[in-house]
Formats: structure tokens, sequence, C-alpha cells
């Protein structure tokens, strides 16, 4: 009988009734009473020098407030970075300035030139048309390998070239590297592409800045994963605003999927404005505008060897990757090739030698961040591809040559610098094999073929390092923030909880779950307790959501802190009791001393301890409410097995998927539901990556795939049909390090179903008998199409 | 600028609206319905679809004044008269077809549209029908399962995941 309520349960969400009655309440809903409007003219150029902007005759304009343009941000911080990677040669990367609006030059389409602040959006977009731009073209660097030859246009006249970073992991492991792969009996190598995304969360971003010169205190409404993270940036280093006197609030937040972390400078200026003309500011971004200016994903081009002994055991793994980084650098975007890729490319195996090399890049494009996965499913794929290559070469079976190089004693030391606390990927192997049912493969694939369609099975493992983060660690790593998180717990007199926590929900149902969590340890009924979040002002402290951090990381914040409210709701019980307090148990919301009948309910207690008459003053303050930070000793490991069949149609190259299943260990689960619909989600955006998406420049740097006609979202006929399509988590090695032993599930499908697509892909082309051993994803009709004709 | 009157939700409403206000600006910022949700501009996404005289219409892609003596409907109405959910709203929170919540309202409207010309799609039929609603969260797997239950029909065998 599955459980209805607390740990495990499958309970239905309390945050849909607003959303599917339309009470929502998203930053675009908010209107502060006389608001202005700002339309930002941005760059149509790729790169240019900027010698006048000319705003007199659009200053005059109907309703026009005041147009800013960079002048009027020379004294202001640029947009910070929030990590410092150091290079192979212990030298600290190329951080150029990234002003809020252009000074000087344009680096990318879509770099913000002017802002117009008027009475409406119409006003504002009128005067912008008729600002005078005086705008010198220049040569625009795209192509990575291009940006990095010598004499090529620089993007930062400042720097000596183009090259962010040179990045060595693990620069000690180089010569035996070297050595292992001239010892190898086979290497196997790959040169593959894991293109630029487009997180495209389904709310456009905005920014509402308010002033309140009474108390001189500004506020932030902003669609952000992590309000606390922007206030941080934003005040101490752009706008010189102290913490005491910035409110941000990110309130329901339509989708993130990273792209919603980062401090973009639209925020910035709203904040700004509104203090320069102590009037509100509201931004609302177009679906256009957020194509060219909320960070982008992935974009790596990686060369990956393999090295195997005579017996096919893996000995080393060689990799190369260029890296976008875009114009600019976005808040955490040196961390995603370099700590978050590097340090997985042990995989699920015991590869004993690993040497990464990553040269992070500066192209005039949007600047590219963390995107659903961040780092790890690049790391995923290139190895995963690879691993199936090998297979192929050596003429065997991809899911044999994986189990007989798979890690199975825990905890493990990679040799990438992580330790694996716990897994079993034999288990989540053959719960894959048992769902997909490899031994009917041979059946169907001969039906499809008697459709004339070609049908391939793909397979793929993935380990992700998730629960970001140790702060120690990540310190001596380059990370400039804790990466801790905070909960507090407030019991109400009546026996209600709110719970403040740091975490942020946007999509992920934190409102339903963590209930369940505090319900449980308490023995009360989760109706009885809210979760509070999203707002600098009500919340103690808090990193966001990101990186599958929120019930790893904040969940163990919130249960530390409920602790302290059981251990001090104890001591008032024993009071109460007149027992000494080691015999008060807690169970079912009542204080019983052990042994006898005598108890008192949770509902007593918490009003004693705000109505303390009866109460042991003498030894404990009157009240019920604590708080806990946590900051976990390593990183979370979920992982996962994956497989995929799809068909291809020779004709016209077209791949459909025809058959998906996961396996995925994310240790405990709070709410089954929840965790499936996570991983159904992340495995929509793998297959999206995988056969439909691709953000295009062309190589003058502008911006092909700008709209939803040109960006292929998946759709809902892209996906696989009801009946053939399962996500299991069965398989739960639970954390050994986190009080509810949970790993986290919010990126495993995007990390693990674009190798198992392309796998499946290339199986079924070579199945046609068709020397294809990759394509570069997307792998849409044309791709494949060409792939065949060789 | 004109005068409009129409019904919304049931209620009468007349307004002076500018002549190239959408409908979406009109519901948003007139009448405060901001269920109505705005996700892209180029009339693909489906976040804003509302019923017009019976018919599911994307609201961005009407001027208000055209909504002139029309019936409108929105998420606002959906509930029932006790303001519980419909038949369509709850599916969607049983079978968990929503995360974020932003495309939901869309997706909802959508549904209706569908189930009240086609009383019980297949499931490709449903497939097809959202080909105007985009959803970046939920993968689409328990969207189409919510209307697919919906509309009376057994989910509970692909439910036993």
């Amino acid at each position: 009988m599955p459980k209805d309520h607390g740990i495990g349960a499958s309970q239905k969400r309390r945050e849909d009734v607003r959303f599917l009655t339309g009470a929502g309440q998203y930053t675009d809903d908010i209107n502060v009473h006389g608001q202005a409007y700002v339309y930002f003219l941005r760059s149509d150029v790729a790169h240019g020098k900027i010698n006048k902007i000319d705003t007199a005759a659009a200053a005059a304009m109907p309703g026009v407030e005041r147009i800013f343009t960079g002048a009027d941000f020379e004294g202001v911080g640029g947009l910070p970075c929030g990590w410092q990677v150091t290079d192979k040669h212990g030298n600290p990367m190329k951080e150029p300035a990234h002003p809020v609006l252009a000074q000087g030059k344009v680096r990318h389409v879509g770099d913000p030139i002017a802002a117009v602040v008027a009475d409406s959006l119409e006003e504002a977009r009128n005067a912008a048309e008729a600002i005078e731009l005086d705008i010198d073209e220049l040569p625009a660097v795209v192509d990575m390998k291009a940006a990095v030859q010598p004499g090529a246009t620089k993007v930062h006249d400042d720097l000596d070239d183009n090259l962010c970073y040179d990045w060595g992991f693990v620069e000690a492991n180089k010569a035996a590297t070297e050595e292992a792969f001239k010892n190898a009996a086979h290497v196997t190598t790959l040169e593959l592409v894991n293109q630029r995304m487009v997180a495209n969360p389904m709310e456009p971003r905005v920014a509402v800045g308010d002033y309140n010169r009474a108390n001189d205190e500004s506020t932030l409404y902003t669609t952000s994963q992590n309000p606390h993270v922007i206030r941080l940036l934003m005040g101490a280093f752009v706008l010189g605003i102290p913490e005491h006197k910035l409110r941000v609030v990110a309130p329901d937040v339509g989708g993130g999927f990273g792209t919603k972390i980062f401090h973009y400078a639209e925020e910035a200026f709203c904040t700004f404005a509104a203090r320069a003309l102590n009037r509100p500011v509201k931004w609302t971004s177009s679906r256009s505008e957020a194509f060219m200016s909320d960070a982008h994903g992935r974009d790596h081009v990686t060369r990956i060897e393999l090295a195997l002994d005579a017996d096919n055991n893996f000995t080393a793994v060689r990799t190369e990757t260029y890296a976008n980084m875009g114009a600019y650098l976005s808040t955490f975007a040196p961390s995603v090739p370099t700590w978050l890729h590097g340090t997985l490319m042990a995989g699920n195996y015991k590869t004993p030698l690993v040497y990464v090399n990553v040269k992070a890049v500066f192209t005039n494009t949007v600047p590219v961040d963390a995107y659903r996965g961040a780092g790890r499913p690049e790391a995923t794929f290139q190895l995963e591809r690879v691993i199936d290559k090998a297979a192929r070469e050596l003429g065997v079976d991809p899911i044999a040559l994986r189990r007989q190089n798979f890690i199975t004693e825990f905890p493990y030391q990679t040799p990438v610098a992580v330790v694996y606390d716990t897994g079993d990927y034999v288990a989540t192997m053959d719960k894959m094999e048992e769902m997909i049912d490899v031994a009917g493969f041979p059946a169907r694939r001969a039906e499809s073929e008697k459709n004339g369609k070609l049908r391939g099975l793909g397979v793929n493992c993935f380990i992700e390092a998730c629960g970001i983060a140790p702060s120690n660690l990540v310190g001596q790593l380059g990370a400039r923030a804790g990466l801790y998180d905070a909960a507090t717990v407030r019991v109400n007199a009546t026996g209600t909880i709110s719970v403040m926590v740091g975490a942020h929900s946007h999509g992920q149902g934190h409102e339903t779950a963590f209930p369940q969590v505090v319900a449980e340890m308490l023995g009360i009924d989760e109706s009885m307790i809210d979760i509070v979040h999203g707002d600098s002002s009500k919340i103690p402290f808090g990193m966001g959501t990101y990186g599958s951090r929120s019930i790893a990381v904040c969940g163990s914040a919130m249960v530390r802190a409920t602790e302290k409210i059981i251990n001090k709701a104890k001591k008032i019980a024993s009071h109460l009791l007149e027992a000494s307090e080691a015999d008060v148990e807690l169970k079912d919301g009542q204080f019983t001393v052990a042994g006898t009948d005598k108890s008192v309910a949770w509902g007593d207690v918490t009003l004693a301890a705000y109505v303390p008459h009866n109460y042991p003053l003498e030894e404990i303050e009157p009240g019920l409410e604590e708080t806990a930070f946590y900051d976990p000793s390593n990183f979370t490991y979920p992982a996962g097995a994956y497989a995929c069949e799809v068909e291809v149609d020779p004709d016209t190259g077209k791949v459909t998927i025809e058959r998906f299943v996961s396996a995925d260990d994310f240790g405990n689960i709070i709410n089954p539901m929840i965790v499936e619909g996570q991983v159904h989600g992340g495995i929509a955006q793998g297959i999206g990556q995988a056969l439909l998406e691709n953000c295009a420049y062309d190589e003058n740097g502008q911006l092909l795939s700008a709209s939803y006609m040109d960006y292929a979202m998946p759709r809902a006929d892209n996906l696989p049909h009801l009946a053939n399509y399962r996500v299991d988590h069965s398989c739960q090695t639970p954390c050994t390090h986190n009080p509810l032993g949970v790993k986290g599930c919010g990126e495993a499908g995007a990390i693990g179903s674009p190798p198992t697509v392309i796998n499946a892909v290339v199986d079924a082309l070579q199945s046609g008998g068709y020397k294809v051993d990759h394509v570069d994803m997307p792998a849409t009709p044309a791709r494949v199409w060409a792939a065949m004709q060789g | 600028m004109a005068k409009v009157t129409m019904t919304v939700n049931g209620k009468t409403v007349s307004k002076e609206v500018a002549g190239n206000a959408l409908m979406t600006d009109f519901l948003r910022d007139g009448l405060r319905l901001t269920g109505t949700h705005v996700g892209c501009d180029t009339s693909q996404c489906g976040a804003c679809v509302i019923h017009v005289n019976g018919e599911a219409v994307k609201a961005c892609t009407m001027f208000a004044a055209e909504a002139d003596g029309a019936e409108v409907k929105t998420i606002e109405g959906m509930a029932n008269a006790d303001g519980s959910l419909g038949v369509i709203q709850q599916a969607f929170q049983d079978h968990h077809g929503l995360q974020c919540g932003f495309c939901t309202p869309g997706m909802v409207m959508s549904a209706a549209a569908l189930l009240k010309d086609n009383p019980k799609p297949t499931e490709a039929e449903v497939r097809d029908y959202l080909e105007g609603n985009i959803c970046r969260c939920t993968g689409y797997h328990n969207i189409v399962k919510a209307i697919m239950a919906a509309s009376g029909q057994d989910v509970t065998p692909v439910a036993a995941e």
C-alpha cells in the first residue's frame, strides 16, 4: 500500500490549485503604482565600435521619462562573475568587464546599448526607434577554433587574445595518461559537437525595480532561481546597495533550467533606474529578446580518446574541449566546462587515468552558462558516445563493455578528484535491460524493417555530481560564494508551521514535497505546514535552486532546523508532563512519557511555548522557531542507465523515438510523483537536444534561431507514447552523508538521454549497412540523411 | 480608442481600448485576469489560449476590439461554480500535468476545446492537437495522460510506473 502522507507519498501538489485557476503570481503579474516601462535598444550587429549615441530627438518623444546609455553607468560596477578558474599554468582566467549597458563597443547581437524609460512600453519602444546610432561594424569571431588563432579579431581589446583560460585536469595525471595511451591495445577517438542550446523556460524574464525614498530601500521583483544570490551580486558588486537596504523577490517563476540563476543587466538596470528616477521601472522580455539576452547553454567542441587494454578494460581517457563563453563571462560560466564537467569524466567506470583539457573561448555571441545539467551532459555525451564507438570497433556488446568496467565498490575515489559515496550501477543496468526488453529487440527490429524502417537500440549510463556543494571545497576551486543553504522553521502558537527556505521552487513542487519531510518528522499533517520561499526579506538566507540541490542541501537544513524544534519541544513537553526529557517520545504528533499513557499533544506544547504560564522560563526561552544552515560534506551522485529505441526512415532520415526507459538511482525519494515528473521533463529536454534544438549563428554572428519559428522546441508529438515510456527509480542507494539520504533528480533526464538517442540512431544506421559512427546533435532528418550518403 | 463590450467568464464588461490593444493586454492589464500568459511573440507557444464564442483562440493574435460582443472564457472561468477544480483542471492535478504552471492555462483551455469537439480522443490525436502549446517542464507525458483521463479514458495501466 503506497503511503499517502510523509516521506515517500505521491501527494498531489498544493501549488497546482493556484496555477490551474489563473491565480499564480508571476513577476509580470506584479505592477507597482506609478511604474514606468523600459525598452532596451539592443545591438543588431555582433561586433561594433560605438561612435555616437544621439538620444536628443528620442528623449523629446511623448511619454519618455529618461534615456540611459553606458555613460550613465561609468561609475557603476559591471556584472560580476561568481567563479574564478585557474588555468593549467596557475594563472587566473581572463575576466573582462561586463557593463550593464554597452560602453564603447557592442560584442554580441542583443548587447544592450540604451534603455528608454517611458510611461508606456509603446512610448518607450517608439522612442528607441528615434535614437540615432553611429556604430562601425567590426569583423566578428564566432567559431571557437578560429577565435584562438593568432591575429584573430579580439572580442575584448584590453585582453591579449580570446582565450579565457586553458585548463588541465588533473595536470599531475597528464604524463601517466600519455603513457597509458602509448601502451594501449586499442584506442577509440571521437570528435563531436555538443551544440549551443537555449534554455527557454516558458516564462520570459521580467524585472520590476522599486525604490522607497522614505527608508532608502530598493526592491527588485525578478524571475530568479536564487533571489539571495541576486541580492548579493547586485547589491555588493554592481550597485553598491547594502543588503539591509535591498529586497529581492522572486515570486512564482515559470521555469528556470539554469538560465534564471544568473544576475542579468536588466535586473541591475531596473533597480538602478528606479532609484535614479524615484519611480518603479518594469521590464518584460519578449521571447525574441530572450533568445538574444538569456544566457545560452552547452556549446562545446570536443575530441575524446578512450584507451583500452587487450581485455577491453578502460585504461585512460583523454579529452580536449573548446568551450564557448560568448562575449562576456556570465555568473557561473567558467565553472561549467571545468569543475562541473572534468570531474565527471570518470563516469560510472573504474578508468584509472583521466586527463581533461578545456579551452574556454570568447566569441561575439550571447554569453553561455549553466543549462539543465551544466557540464555533466557534456561529459556524459562524449564519454558514452566514445564507449559505444569502442564497442562497435571491438565487436563487443556495448552493455557488456560497460558492465565490465563499472565501479562496483564504494566509496570510490575517482582520478578526477571527486569521491562517489554510494551507487549500484549494476542494479540500474539490470533494471534498464528488463524494462527495455533487450531480448525482444531483434523481433521489433525485424518488424520495423518489414515496414521499411531501420531500428536501433541505444543504451547509456551516467553519473552526475549534485547537491552543490561543500563550501570549503568549491572555495578552493574558485567559487566566490559558499554553497550551503538555510531554513527557518517557525512554529506558531496553534501548532501550524511556516518553513522559510532558501531553495526556490519554479516548477519543482517544493511547497508540497518539503512539508512532507517536516510532517514525517513531527507526526503531524502536511496541511499544518506551509513553505515560504522567494523573498529575501522573509527567508533567512539561501543560495537557491539549481544543480539538483534543493532537497539535498536546503532539505537538509530544514531537517536540522526541525530537529532543533523537536529538541526544544521535548524540553517543554517534559516540563508539562513532569517527566525527564530523556523519557519523552514524539510520535504521531503526541509527546508521551515512555512506557506510560501520559501524553501532551503537539498543539499543547506549541501553545505553552507562546503562552508560557507553566513553562521552564529559567531554562529555555519562550517561542518555538529555529534556523539551521547546512553545508554539505560532499556532492551527491545520482546515477542511472537509460535505453531507447528509434526508427529511422531511410528515405528521409527522420528519426522517431519508439521506446524509452530510464532506471535512475536518486537515493531516497520524498514524492515519487514529482520525481517522475522531473525525469519526464529532463528527458524531453534531452530528446530535444538530441533531435531538434539548435541555437545557430551565421559566420557574421547573426543569431539565426531567434524565435519559436526557427528554434525547434519539442512538441507533444515528438516524444514517446505513454505505453512505450517508463521512468523507474526503484534502485535506491541512499546518499551516505546527508540526513535524508537523498541525491537530487532535477537534471538526470537531461544528462542521460542525449547519448542514449544518438547511440540508438547510430545503431539503426549501422543495421542498414551505413558506415556511420557518429551523428552530431540535433540529428535532424537532413543531418541523418547526409550521414547516410557518406 | 473604441468602446468594447463583451462577456468575460459570465460577467459583462465594457471598456475603452486602443485600436492596437491585443486581447492579452486587455485581459491582463485591463481586467487584471493575469492567468492568460504571454510566452512568445510569434503566436507559437499557446500560453495565452482562451475561448472566444466557444472556440480556442490565441489571445495574442486577436485585437481586443475584435472581441466586441463576444463571449470570452479564460482560465479564471474554468473552475466549478463552487470554486472546486473543473474536470480537466482536476485531471491535471491528479496526473501531475503541470510543474511551473506558466503554460498551464493555455494547456487547459486547449484541452477543453479539444474535448468539446472530440470527447474521446486517441493519444495521437491529443498529441497532434497540442502542436500549438509548448511546455518546457513536463515533457508532455503527464499532460497527455491528464487529458486522456479527463475524457474518461482509463490511463491507470500507463500510470503504474
